[in-house]
């Protein structure tokens, strides 16, 4: 009982704190938006007080009528945030997505998706609104929300901080809005998949170290004497994407009330500082973090443990090691010193092991289980996820070779090569996990239909091979037409003449971009009505996960 | 294999898995990145760099701000094909002064870092406001807006301020007559002491005649646009070094 009273008295503290902290950067907003040095900041500071503003009185009146339970309590999973993010996960996913299919059919026939009038939805600012919704909006809450999940189910604790984590969820959906409405309003810092400016960037990192802090406390609470193996995964992805986003975004504001900044790193040593972070953002935000999903989400569907625990350790320190050094293969050929670019190229080729380790750890899980690949569909999908996986880390290092590069660099083999990735990897290894947690947080007995998953992944799996083989095709093509020779030994080609080569992998990739939308579609669908306890998803099961109890089966420390 | 056996210790304490992640991931980064800032010949020695004019710096702003980079690169790779394609290979000294770098990763359209001087203003201005009257198959975005929309540049001498506290050698005279520099360039009409003024600081600080162009860009001699500010920017893009005086072969530019 005096547990309880304290527990509720901490809850109370963090509820004040994270209020206070609200006030603070709402005096900020206001100040920034009245002195505002031009029209981007006007509407950037009062979006934020809009949405920070909702948060605060949001909280304010949630306190002020709490529920006679302890909101807050310490025997009972924080499981309200997790649906939440389940939500925001599919609702970005979409957004991703959609404003993907719209660039592709840009490129595709510009005459009819160009708008002179509108600049703001010229290709130059909706494709970074593409990138960064697929990867930070759609895979960030997929990350948040399951390392949420997963944290405190091989923990067995309830996640701590009281409000804390609240603030990192809303806090991280500021921050999309923030980045996707400058982006349209030309704010940027042109550093690829970190383009937010300055105020962005400092928000972030504020959600983030709280993110981090959370993640660490609920480990420090955890009744397991081990620190399960997708734990490493989600705190490798959180700790070095703090020091990555740090590092990259290094600026001084012209204005403290202005949106510009300047770049601390100019030319060749920003590029390889970018390329650091670029990388890894691919390393550590898409593939550690999602790893740790395979990790937990694989076992724990098909009921086997982890195929090796060895190996899963080797996987870990090899891969986190490697990958921080491939950054200057995106260089080759560059101003960039050649040392740098061999350094980077040889890391890359020996990352293709500890890769093809962690793929094989994840595939081999499946021993004494196969026949769920046939009956299970979103089993299938997290093994095609591998299989993906797979295949762009055995691309990837052969795209790293400099003799590979000079063809592929600057062409849309590297679109391909990230699709394959991003759309296979990422996406269905994230479409497991939604379609795992949906039942199991609403407390359905399945999903509302098997039989929508089979399309989703179908749909979806067509989506996918019409866009990598489009694009290597495309990638191919211009990278050989731009060095073709004429027997007279001059350039066989202009460049408008390659572009014109692409129009029909253009085509094609637009398709094959819309169906992989569509799936995305038919999974939200379904899960929506999987929510909704609809179809076979209808009778609950009776259960309560209990932390302080045995009863509920938690997933065995690797060991 | 003993070592995997005492794993244990690291997974039992979190601050400990913390630390040895921060250390591991720390590696590569230190040792690629570290060196670039203080390696000698990481950046050749070059005649004719100097800072960006406050018109063409604001181009440059525009151009950072339309997301040009996400199609074009500036980067031209020491390979036959390039180098015919689009001019001498790029420099590491080209763009010391550009904060951030705008090398790109992706040629949807064509390589820029040696685009000044190939095309006449007027072209540029046309292609930029539909870009398919002039290349049918082309894919660009239409940017007429560029030409109606007024150039904001009340914040010059503080935007060339910061330039300098990163390390960009704008002295205080360029600060000081930023406003008038920018308006002098696009200006033909405009103040010719401002002018000489503008022409006499930064072809000083390149060492070099001829590196400033002072001209109505967009047509519209009567205001002072951002499609003016984007076209000055491409106009000089690639155009400073003096390649006449660069010894590709020589040890010191080898790298």
């Amino acid at each position: 009982m005096t547990q309880a009273i304290g527990n509720f008295r901490r809850a109370n503290a963090s509820l004040f704190a994270v209020g206070a902290l609200l006030a603070v950067f709402l005096l900020l907003a206001v100040l920034m938006a009245a002195n505002a040095k031009d029209p981007g900041m006007t509407i950037q500071a009062w979006t934020f007080v809009a949405l920070a503003g909702t948060f605060l009185v949001g909280m304010c009146m949630w306190a002020g009528n709490p529920p006679e339970n302890d909101p807050f309590d310490d025997t009972e999973y924080e499981d309200g945030i997790i649906k939440w993010g389940v939500f925001a996960s599919m609702f970005w996913g979409l957004v991703g997505m959609l404003v993907g299919v719209v660039i592709a059919l840009q490129l595709t026939w510009p005459n009819l998706f160009y708008f002179p009038e509108l600049g703001w939805t010229n290709f130059g600012r909706l494709r970074p609104l593409h990138t960064s919704a697929v990867i930070f909006a759609f895979g960030g809450n997929v990350l948040i929300a399951t390392s949420f999940y997963v944290v405190q189910r091989t923990c067995r604790a309830r996640l701590a901080g009281g409000m804390w984590p609240w603030f990192v969820f809303w806090g991280y959906q500021i921050f999309i809005v923030l980045a996707a409405t400058g982006y349209l309003l030309g704010v940027t810092q042109s550093k690829e998949y970190a383009e937010p400016e300055w105020y962005t960037d400092l928000w972030l990192t504020l959600v983030w170290v709280t993110y981090l802090l959370v993640f660490l406390a609920t480990l420090w609470k955890r009744k397991e004497p081990h620190i399960y193996v997708a734990n490493w995964f989600y705190l490798s992805f959180i700790v070095t994407i703090a020091m990555l986003h740090i590092v990259n975004n290094l600026s001084i504001p012209v204005d403290l009330a202005g949106t510009k900044s300047v770049q601390v790193f100019s030319g060749v040593q920003d590029a390889l500082t970018q390329w650091w972070y670029g990388h890894n953002a691919v390393g550590f935000f898409l593939t550690t973090g999602f790893l740790a999903i395979m990790y937990y989400f694989i076992p724990k569907r098909v009921n086997r443990p982890v195929y090796s625990y060895r190996l899963s350790i080797v996987h870990f320190w090899s891969l986190i090691f490697i990958y921080i050094w491939a950054g200057p293969h995106h260089l080759h050929y560059t101003a960039l010193p050649q040392w740098a670019q061999t350094l980077g190229m040889a890391f890359s080729i020996m990352l293709w092991m500890p890769s093809w380790g962690g793929m094989i750890n994840g595939v081999m899980t499946l021993s004494g289980a196969w026949d769920k690949l046939r009956t299970d569909p979103v089993v299938r999908m997290m093994v095609v996820s591998l299989a993906f996986y797979g295949m762009a880390t055995f691309e990837g290092p052969l795209m790293s070779v400099r003799a590979v590069n000079a063809l592929s660099h600057y062409t849309e083999w590297g679109i391909g090569h990230v699709h394959s990735g991003a759309l296979g990897w990422v996406g269905y290894i994230s479409f497991g996990a939604l379609y795992c947690l949906t039942p199991w947080l609403w407390k359905r007995r399945g999903l509302y239909s098997t039989k929508l998953v089979e399309w989703h992944f179908w749909i979806s799996t067509i989506g996918i091979i019409f866009y990598i083989v489009s694009m290597w095709f495309a990638g191919v093509l211009e990278g050989l037409m731009w060095r073709a020779y004429n027997e007279f030994g001059f350039l066989e080609y202009s460049f408008v003449e390659t572009v014109e080569a692409k129009h029909i992998s253009y085509i094609i990739r637009a398709l094959g971009g819309l169906l992989y939308f569509s799936g995305a579609g038919v999974m939200a669908y379904n899960l929506v009505r999987t929510a909704l306890g609809h179809g076979e998803a209808s009778a609950a099961e009776a259960t309560k996960p209990d932390v302080t109890s045995d009863s509920e089966p938690s997933l065995q420390p690797a060991e | 294999m003993e070592i995997l056996d005492k794993h244990g210790v690291m997974e039992r304490h979190s601050l400990l898995l913390t630390v040895g992640i921060l250390i591991v991931v720390s590696i590569g980064g230190i040792i690629q990145l570290a060196p670039l800032f203080y390696m000698e010949n990481t950046i050749e020695k070059v005649d004719g760099m100097r800072p960006y004019t406050p018109l063409e710096l604001t181009g440059r702003d525009i151009y950072v701000r339309e997301g040009c980079y996400v199609c074009h690169s500036q980067m031209v790779r020491p390979l036959r094909d390039e180098v015919e394609r689009y001019g001498h290979y790029s420099l590491a000294a080209e763009s010391m002064y550009d904060h951030p770098f705008q090398w790109g990763s992706k040629r949807t359209g064509p390589d820029l870092a040696r685009v000044g001087g190939k095309y006449s203003a007027e072209w540029q201005v046309d292609h930029l406001k539909d870009p398919r009257a002039l290349v049918p198959e082309s894919v660009m975005p239409p940017y007429a807006f560029l030409a109606k929309r007024k150039l904001r540049f009340a914040n010059i001498e503080n935007r060339l301020k910061t330039e300098r506290i990163v390390g960009v050698p704008y002295t205080d005279e360029m600060i000081a007559g930023a406003r008038e520099h920018l308006i002098a360039q696009v200006d033909p009409e405009a103040d010719f002491d401002a002018q000489d003024d503008l022409i006499a600081l930064y072809e000083t600080a390149a060492g070099r005649q001829g590196t400033v162009e002072i001209r109505d860009y967009d047509g519209d001699p009567d205001t002072i646009t951002e499609m003016d500010a984007l076209v000055a920017y491409l106009h000089m893009t690639g155009t400073l070094v003096d390649f006449s005086t660069y010894e590709a072969e020589d040890l010191s530019n080898r790298r």
